[in-house]
């Protein structure tokens, strides 16, 4: 069985690990690293369940192999709240009840905090448009909505007061 | 695990991954964007020996338009890129419109052009367009580079027109000798879903005269289908609500469309004749030559 080195920048941490070239970014970030808050769903890279940040951009990682990471950044659930402090994602998905079963969440949350990074002002239409490739079983996207529109806002006021 | 063991190369450049192309042999395939290889990988549809992963070679994920309008597609161009290019919005609003309806937003961060046309799915929305279009795919070997037409590049179901050691490293879509206009409309249950019905219009026009006209269809038979007789309808005429009836009814005269479970065939062609006849009509220009 022949492995490969792994070099890979994880919540802005080195690791690095030999694995199989078959292994899924997926299982290795559950496997290999712990990080069981990325969640694998249908795993036919339909539900986003599985999303990460990859150098910045959201990723399906049931749909890329752990090799493909070498040399990259990824970031996860696990890696945006900074100490015993929520990420303004997190806080809206819990002031705006965004969630119920909580399945999705953490692929509809990196697939949102990228979206406000690259737009800090989205419309409900931006938000619905972003999020088009996580789905959610139980909530019917409202709330959902609601808490990235919620997470936009306090990110912007966030800035105006370091301003 | 998913996946049937493979080995896994990741050549830093286009030579070294020719070279490996040539020593692995019909055992190897090249991996782009991924979003369509892994899955089918993963479910056994399919499996190699080695993936040669292009990913890490610099310099493939360029888009660009040469000064006569010719435009240049690098094999790691992502649908992203596409969905966001000011290039595109202003000169092929074909593609423009095409881009943010391919997969889903996330598939689109990773997945390519180039690697789409290549798999050949015989639901995909790019062909379409590219048959349109008449674009073409540039396939590099060791030998040298060839130019593959679209048309010729899908000889069937995700089977495709390269030859062993070759690599497909850009598409081209050729220089308009016209005023440029065009649509794409797809008809899908959800976000993600491949195409109910999608059909690509693209023309070219002096004046009102329509110079040049391509339209091709998605999702309505075993490939991407040429409405070589609608685009035919329309060459030297104007566009009024006569030549644009007559165009739709023989664009859903040369669909096939099958019934399954996402409509029956005489619905999927009722959409043909609707789609075409809305995106002639409402059709985008392009804002500058």
């Amino acid at each position: 069985m022949e492995e490969r080195r792994v070099n890979v920048t994880v919540n802005g941490e080195p690791k690095v690990a030999d694995v199989e070239p078959r292994m899924l970014l997926a299982h290795f970030l559950r496997e290999v690293l712990g990080l069981t808050g990325t969640h694998i769903g249908c795993d036919t890279t339909n539900c986003g369940a599985c999303t990460v940040n990859f150098d910045g951009k959201p990723i399906k990682s049931c749909t890329m192999f752990a090799v493909q990471a070498d040399g990259h950044e990824v970031e996860t659930v696990e890696g945006i709240s900074r100490a015993s402090e929520l990420h303004a994602v997190q806080e809206g998905f819990k002031e705006e009840h965004g969630l119920q079963c909580g399945f999705c969440t953490s692929g509809m949350m990196m697939t949102a905090k990228a979206l406000l990074e690259e737009n800090p002002n989205p419309t409900e239409e931006d938000v619905r448009w972003a999020l088009s490739g996580n789905l959610c079983r139980c909530t019917g996207y409202q709330n959902i909505v609601k808490s990235v529109l919620w997470a936009a806002e306090k990110m912007r006021s966030e800035a105006a007061v370091r301003r | 695990m998913y996946p049937s063991r493979f080995r896994y190369e990741a050549p830093r450049s286009l030579s070294e991954a020719l070279d490996l192309l040539k020593l692995y042999g019909e055992d190897a395939k090249i991996l782009a964007g991924g979003q369509s290889l892994t899955p089918m990988i993963k479910l056994r549809f399919t499996s190699f020996e080695v993936l040669i992963d292009i990913n890490n070679i610099p310099g493939l994920d360029y888009h660009r338009a040469d000064s006569d309008g010719t435009l240049h597609f690098g094999a790691l161009c992502r649908h992203s890129d596409l969905e966001h290019s000011e290039l595109l919005h202003r000169q092929q609003p074909t593609m423009a419109a095409a881009a943010p309806l391919i997969a889903d937003p996330i598939v689109r961060n990773r997945g390519t052009l180039v690697g789409s046309l290549c798999h050949a799915d015989p639901q995909g929305d790019w062909a379409s367009v590219m048959l349109a279009l008449n674009g073409e795919i540039i396939a590099a070997s060791a030998e040298g580079e060839r130019v593959i037409p679209v048309s010729e590049l899908v000889v069937g179901p995700f089977q495709n027109a390269l030859r062993q050691g070759e690599i497909a490293v850009e598409a081209r879509v050729p220089a308009p000798k016209g005023t440029v206009s065009g649509d794409y409309l797809k008809l899908e249950r959800r976000v993600g879903d491949f195409a109910t019905v999608g059909v690509a219009v693209a023309l070219e026009s002096s004046g009102s005269t329509v110079s040049r006209a391509g339209i091709a269809l998605t999702g309505v038979g075993p490939q991407n289908i040429k409405a070589t007789a609608a685009e035919q309808a329309l060459v030297g005429n104007s566009l009024n609500s006569g030549t644009i009836d007559q165009a739709a009814r023989l664009a859903a005269e040369a669909a096939q469309p099958k019934t399954d479970h996402r409509g029956s065939a005489e619905y999927k062609r009722h959409v043909v004749q609707t789609f075409v006849s809305r995106a002639l009509a409402n059709r985008q220009p392009a804002r500058a030559a």
